[in-house]
């Protein structure tokens, strides 16, 4: 007997089709896998469950929850549900928690609301369940707010919330998005132990197949709003039988082609960081003390040859973007010096930083915020053009920009458009193509594909290789994923609270982790290869 | 995956379909168009010449031959009505200019510097907020001698602050964008980055507290005519016609209803079309209509 019955669910937005004829089951104790790139319906899906859809949608279907028609069902039915019995975990527990109120108000509210019990009742009922998701009383009293709690508490709050009143079914929306994969493989243990503890159904929702495939039990796989695949995971991705399947399979698993690989000591190093240390000034307690300066990165030496692409790994918060700041002259090193083709690159005047600015570029992770929407194509790809000695004519700069726009797979076509007619890979093109325009020796890239869907992702890490391959770029990746950094980089160095701990080639570093962060790093990063190795090993 | 509700840039055909379905918008802008239209018909005709003091036809209700009816030295009110929309229009517009044209780069500036140079602009800001607007309109004007200019200049004055905070706002809640850092690494200095980047991305911002502050400046020069300190007759103006009407209520209240009418219709036509157009380009308030 299922939990949750969805069956031929049509949903329309407007006069857009959003799902088409979906069909799901949960069962008690169970993951159910949802599987699909953006815009597949997956939210949706879930929304659907919930009955939070947007005023314009309109559902057609049966959506069955422990018996209740869920389409039919009344705004206050609804409200006795949502909370009770399903339990929902949303993406970014930086805005799913109320930033005005303590954590232990927010766990108790719910239970306060749908089991009318005393305050007091709650609180403790509270207490017991933020305990249970690893946030102990004598570090996380219930009186603390949200922005004293890392991203990684929080989630664990947004889960304690939604399981405070043992629900018979969750449903987390990438739940572990927002998170670096050592959270991620902590949240997934979480979840884990919750669904076998009280024998809960749980609607795992990830756009990452080998996170799926280490957690559920069955999925479902989306596109367009339609199931492409549904069943045992372990069989669906050992069989691969819908092609779609296959496709998603291998675009997780892609590793561009790279038959020239650059290592480090050949020739002269094209960039050279000696030493460099930031610290940021700590927070102001009174009005004369200050809290100690944090020091976010701690003497960080590392060179990049021409040609060579390094990979530099660790989890979030640890410094890699600080450094990349510093690399590219955004921000300066309290001590140590950067140098740039042999020349100090440190303490100069934008002015005289005009022939290094030439050839190092950079490109930023999130493929929608990094272009100005008030401006064409034209005008954001030749930015970089500015730095150049003379000025190039308007017709020499389109000209250009065209080149740079085929470099990357983009037609002339493009050049009129801005920037919000693209897609997010396309944007991420266009940031390539930013990036190239001006032949730069050195491209720093932070976390380029982490926006991106799996198969959008193979193809911008192809496009990378092969600009690599073509015109001897030197990539400085900065990534806390490690299939990436495997993918397309020689060498990977490993930074853990400021400091490198680890350095060598990207294979043997990944393989034979040394450090402590390291390891850690690697066994926590999921892999589908792996994860299907155990569940082909579990089923025997 | 979360809810992305991407809020499309849209083209200006589309913002101008939805500006004309949108009312405050419609009936702001025909209001204002007809207030500007009267202004700049007088130039060309008024019914009656308003320097020309016609004793013999003083203090008549509206008759055929003046619609508004005439004041106490005889002149026509709607020819008045029309040649004062002239000096209240140019000393709201010229007062929004100064406050545009000095706080719109000085609130960009403090926040392209930021630090303590912020600081201290920010401050010197606070201090001439801090003072009663209409009340050192009047300190200024006292001492500088009554006159359009002078009104201008004071009224000027006290917008610089409200555009340079508004600038400031709005250009400190862009510099942390990703596509700013990107112009930074292409090797743009402060100032071409805030005129080719965070300037037209405040445009609209700054455009709504415009029309905002063009009323509040007609309003202010009504006040400060009402008080003499403005435009000096034989120049009509709405405030010192209201002044003029104040004894006169109870025998003559068109002499009062009339000038009263034309600023609470001018200001109420500039407060819809800043609203209108607030709605229009504030991406929150477009799922909702």
């Amino acid at each position: 007997m299922s939990l949750l019955e969805i069956e031929n669910l049509s949903l329309d937005i407007g006069d857009m089709p959003i799902l088409k004829d979906v069909e799901l089951s949960v069962a008690p104790g169970e993951i159910m896998g949802l599987v699909g790139e953006s815009g597949s319906g997956k939210s949706m899906t879930a929304l659907t469950v919930m009955r939070l859809l947007p005023h314009a949608a309109r559902a057609t279907g049966r959506v069955a929850f422990d018996g209740i028609d869920i389409l039919s069902a009344s705004e206050d039915q609804m409200c006795a549900l949502r909370g009770d019995d399903i339990g929902m975990v949303f993406q970014e527990p930086m805005t799913a928690l109320n930033p005005v109120k303590t954590i232990g108000e927010q766990v108790a509210e719910g239970i306060r609301w749908h089991t009318k019990a005393t305050r007091a009742q709650a609180e403790e009922r509270a207490r017991k369940m933020l305990d249970r998701v690893g946030l102990p009383s004598a570090k996380f009293p219930l009186s603390r707010y949200p922005h004293e709690l890392s991203g990684g508490q929080r989630q664990r709050v947004v889960i304690a919330i939604a399981c405070a009143l043992k629900p018979k079914l969750l449903i987390a929306d990438e739940p572990t998005t927002a998170l670096d994969v050592v959270l991620q493989a902590q949240i997934l243990d979480l979840l884990r132990d919750l669904v076998t503890e009280n024998r809960m159904g749980l609607l795992l929702i990830s756009h990452d197949l080998a996170v799926v495939t280490e957690m559920a039990d069955r999925i479902t796989i989306l596109r367009h709003g339609e199931v492409m695949e549904a069943g045992d995971t372990a069989r669906t991705l050992s069989a691969q039988l819908h092609p779609y399947t296959r496709q998603l399979a291998q675009a997780s698993m892609h590793v561009p082609a790279r038959p020239k690989t650059h290592l480090a000591g050949a020739a002269k190093p094209l960039l050279e960081v000696e030493g460099a240390t930031r610290d940021y000034s700590g927070r102001r307690t009174s009005l004369f003390k200050r809290a100690p300066d944090i020091r976010a990165v701690d003497d960080v030496s590392l060179s990049i040859a021409p040609g060579q692409s390094v990979a530099l790994v660790g989890r979030s918060g640890c410094g890699k973007s600080t450094l990349a700041r510093m690399i590219l002259a955004l921000d300066r090193p309290t001590s140590g010096t950067i140098r740039f083709r042999g020349e100090t690159v440190t303490g100069k005047s934008e002015a005289h930083l005009k022939p290094a600015r030439r050839d190092m570029q950079v490109v930023f992770q999130d493929p929608y915020g990094s272009f100005d929407p008030r401006q064409k194509v034209e005008k954001l790809v030749a930015e970089p053009l500015h730095v150049l000695d003379k000025n190039p004519t308007r017709a020499e700069r389109r000209e250009r920009v065209a080149q740079a726009l085929h470099e990357v797979g983009l037609g002339p076509r493009d050049l009129d458009k801005y920037p919000h007619e693209f897609s997010g890979g396309q944007r991420q093109r266009l940031s390539i193509a930013r990036a190239i325009i001006t032949r730069p020796k050195l491209v720093v890239a932070d976390e380029p594909v982490s926006a991106l869907d799996v198969s959008i992702r193979a193809q911008i890490l192809d496009l990378f290789a092969e600009l690599n391959q073509k015109l001897g770029i030197a990539y400085l990746f900065i990534t806390h994923d490690l299939t990436v950094a495997r993918a397309i980089t020689d060498e990977v160095l490993v930074m853990h609270e400021g400091k490198i701990v680890e350095r060598g080639k990207t294979s043997e570093v990944l393989d034979h982790p040394q450090s402590e962060a390291a390891q850690a790093l690697v066994t926590a990063a999921p892999d589908l290869h792996r994860a299907m190795a155990r569940r082909m090993q579990e089923q025997g | 995956m979360t809810l992305h509700l991407e809020i499309p840039e849209e083209t200006f055909a589309a913002i101008l379909a939805k500006a004309f379905r949108n009312t405050a918008f419609v009936t702001g802008f025909v209001i204002t168009l007809l207030i500007l239209a009267m202004a700049l018909a007088s130039y060309v005709w008024t019914p009656y010449d308003v320097t020309k003091l016609v004793i013999s036809d003083k203090t008549q209700g509206p008759t055929l031959a003046h619609w508004f009816g005439t004041d106490h030295f005889g002149r026509d009110i709607l020819s008045m009505i029309m040649v004062g929309a002239r000096n209240s229009i140019a000393v709201a517009l010229v007062a929004v200019g100064i406050g545009m044209g000095v706080g719109v780069p000085l609130g960009a500036f403090a926040a392209a510097r930021g630090g303590l140079v912020d600081e201290a602009l920010m401050r010197i800001n606070d201090l001439v907020f801090a003072f009663p607007a209409l009340l050192s309109a009047i300190m200024i004007t006292a001492i500088f001698g009554p006159g359009a200019i002078n009104a201008i200049i004071a009224i000027g004055i006290f917008n610089i602050p409200v555009f340079a905070r508004v600038a400031r706002a709005g250009a400190l809640a862009i510099w942390p964008r990703e596509f700013i850092l990107a112009a930074r690494a292409a090797g743009k200095g402060k100032t071409q980055i805030t005129i080719e980047h965070v300037l037209p991305n405040i445009a609209t911002l700054l455009l709504v507290q415009g029309t905002i502050q063009f009323a509040l400046g007609i309003l202010a020069e009504a006040g400060l005519s009402y008080l003499g300190l403005g435009a000096q007759p034989p120049m009509p103006s709405w405030g010192r016609m209201l002044f003029d009407a104040q004894t006169r209520m109870t025998v003559a209240p068109w002499m009062a209803i009339f000038p009263g009418m034309a600023i609470v219709i001018t200001v109420l036509g500039l407060n819809l079309l800043g609203d209108g157009i607030a709605d229009i380009l504030d991406p929150k308030s477009r799922r909702q209509r």
